[in-house]
């Protein structure tokens, strides 16, 4: 099975099977969103029309063709139903989020990758762990802290440091905190194995010539760790802008982001449509991201042979 | 530079971990609350784990989710592994751009898209929503995760035993699973792993994939959290961290141990 130079069957399942099902799964479903997104909303079962009817030939084809439209989109991108304005957030707050992982990532990543040898296996299954943990129950955990009742709160004002409660559950704040949280080893995983190969003797040459740590750190450390820091910032950005978990339930109502916004019109508005165009339009807003990430992945792996 | 850790180095470990960690020590430490409101500490009580046993929805949602995050990542593992075996062996085959994108694609897409996509499939295809449907879409998105994990292996693979193998006259098939699948397992056994947390956890795609009859554990917990806190709620969380938290631990110290073996193994090989 699936050995080099050798021709059968088996050879052709091992790749057919894992193909024909991502296919069938992974690539049609996107061709049926597109195709309800030039639908419209009908009250049926599908709630869409048209339908694709085969059985009048040709006539049937051009017929549904011409019923197709561009409504949902000019709906979605009507600037004052909002969908432009939740893309827009959407991307700042990943993008800060993503910059905010960074600058609490690296350090740690660091750390972790200067620590003796043997230590190092247990600190990385120590950031792991919390990954294993589920995502619903790391973001619920925020809720009892932010909350104008929560420990923060009691713990700042014991500290007389404030006398009223922070309002701090759902708002934006609420939400960085909520996607730092939960992306954070998603950023150091990468972060680590790219410093973890750097070569050591580097640094010490630098020293030896007289170069001070941090310029030494700016001028090697950093431009090493470039992908780790590529691989980890795209792995947290693009999921971020589509989250729907965390801006529902640390958000504030006036939190705009786009999987928020496309969760609602499907189960509130019912329109599977106008939800289809949100989603074409937010993976077209990702097809960039998307495939850089594929590249840093490839050549990751390549690099590994 | 000096190597080992510096002040530094160490602060920011030591409020990483705090960062990671306090939160969730907070919610296991207020499940054992007496009181119901959960900011006012009251005592230690197990009362709302008792309460849980009476909580027949949330038992059936747990048993459902367990079925489905089961059964999926089986299937996930075979199919991811398969998948990674053809991206690391096949070199160049027609579609294979489109092959690794379909695989490296679902790890970045944002949840929401592959649910509402999955599931107007589902309805194009007119096929009845529930148990089923989750278990396929879950299979779907988590067989990527497993191929990359499996991949990632095999990158750094010996292909000399196979070869060895097979030019003895073993046939692939036989080859695959005395020699290939052995030296890969602990790869395939992380995939499984992560495909069935993964499973476990979801809440967008099964929401959007699921049907009457298939409420999983992650949509009772979501629409109870909507509601507000409540100690129930972290007793729940915190028997899923414990669980969690338990097999994580020993299938790392079970790995480990297989490939101390496996070291030792290969070289008492080299010397004899």
């Amino acid at each position: 099975m699936a050995m080099a130079g050798e021709k059968g069957r088996g050879r052709y399942l091992v790749l057919a099977v894992p193909y024909l099902w991502l296919v069938a799964l992974f690539l049609a479903p996107f061709l049926i969103v597109f195709k309800i997104s030039l639908s419209q909303d009908a009250i049926a079962q599908p709630p869409y029309t048209p339908l694709l009817d085969l059985s009048d030939g040709w006539a049937g084809f051009t017929d549904y063709l011409s019923q197709l439209s561009f409504d949902n989109y000019a709906y979605v991108l009507d600037f004052s139903n909002e969908f432009i304005q939740a893309y827009g957030s959407s991307l700042i707050i990943a993008s800060i989020s993503t910059v905010l992982l960074l600058l609490v990532g690296y350090p740690i990543a660091y750390g972790m990758a200067r620590a003796p040898r043997s230590m190092q296996p247990t600190l990385l299954m120590l950031v792991i762990l919390p990954f294993w943990t589920s995502f619903l129950i790391r973001v619920y955990a925020w809720i009892g802290i932010l909350s104008p009742e929560g420990l923060l709160n009691q713990g700042l004002m014991a500290l007389g440091i404030i006398n009223e409660p922070l309002e701090l559950l759902n708002t934006d704040i609420a939400v960085y905190i909520g996607i730092v949280y939960s992306y954070l080893p998603f950023m150091v995983l990468p972060l680590y194995s790219a410093l973890e190969k750097l070569d050591l003797t580097l640094l010490e040459a630098a020293a030896d010539l007289g170069c001070p740590p941090t310029k030494a750190f700016w001028t090697i450390t950093f431009p090493l760790s470039l992908p780790g820091v590529a691989a980890g910032a795209l792995l947290c950005f693009i999921p971020a802008v589509g989250e729907f978990v965390i801006p529902d339930l640390l958000g504030g109502s006036n939190t705009l982001m786009i999987g928020k916004s496309l969760w609602t019109e499907f189960t509130v508005n019912r329109s599977w449509t106008v939800s289809s165009a949100v989603a074409v339009l937010l993976l077209l807003v990702l097809v960039v991201p998307i495939v850089i990430y594929q590249n840093v992945q490839q050549r990751e792996l390549e690099a590994g042979k | 530079m000096r190597k080992g850790l510096t002040w530094f180095n160490v602060t920011s470990i030591a409020l990483g971990f705090a960062f990671l960690y306090i939160p969730i020590l907070i919610l296991v430490i207020y499940s054992f609350n007496a009181s119901r409101l959960v900011t006012v500490w009251a005592g230690f009580s197990t009362q709302w784990y008792w309460a849980l046993l009476e909580n027949d929805q949330l038992i059936d949602a747990a048993w459902v989710t367990l079925r489905i995050a089961f059964f999926s990542s089986l299937v996930a593992t075979v199919l991811g592994t398969m998948a990674a075996l053809a991206l690391t062996r096949y070199g160049r085959f027609w579609g294979r751009s489109l092959f690794s994108g379909m695989i490296y694609a679902p790890l970045v897409m944002p949840e929401v898209i592959t649910g509402l996509s999955l599931l107007l499939l589902f309805v194009a295809v007119n096929f009845d929503r529930g148990f089923w449907t989750v278990l396929l879409a879950h299979i779907t998105f988590t067989m990527c995760f497993v191929a990359v994990v499996v991949q990632s292996r095999l990158v750094t693979f010996d292909r000399a035993l196979e070869e060895a193998a097979l030019d003895l006259g073993c046939p692939p098939f036989k080859t695959f699973f005395t020699i290939t699948l052995p030296l890969i397992l602990p790869a395939v056994v992380s995939g499984f792993m992560l495909a069935f947390t993964l499973s476990l956890d979801d809440l967008v795609i099964a929401s959007f994939t699921t049907g009457p009859g298939a409420t999983t554990l992650p949509m009772r917990i979501y629409s109870q959290v909507r509601l507000g806190v409540t100690p129930e709620i972290n007793a729940v969380c915190t028997i899923l961290i414990a669980i969690v938290t338990v097999v994580v631990i020993v299938a790392s110290i079970v790995t480990k141990r297989a490939e101390n073996l496996r070291q030792a193994e290969e070289r008492a090989a080299l010397q004899g």
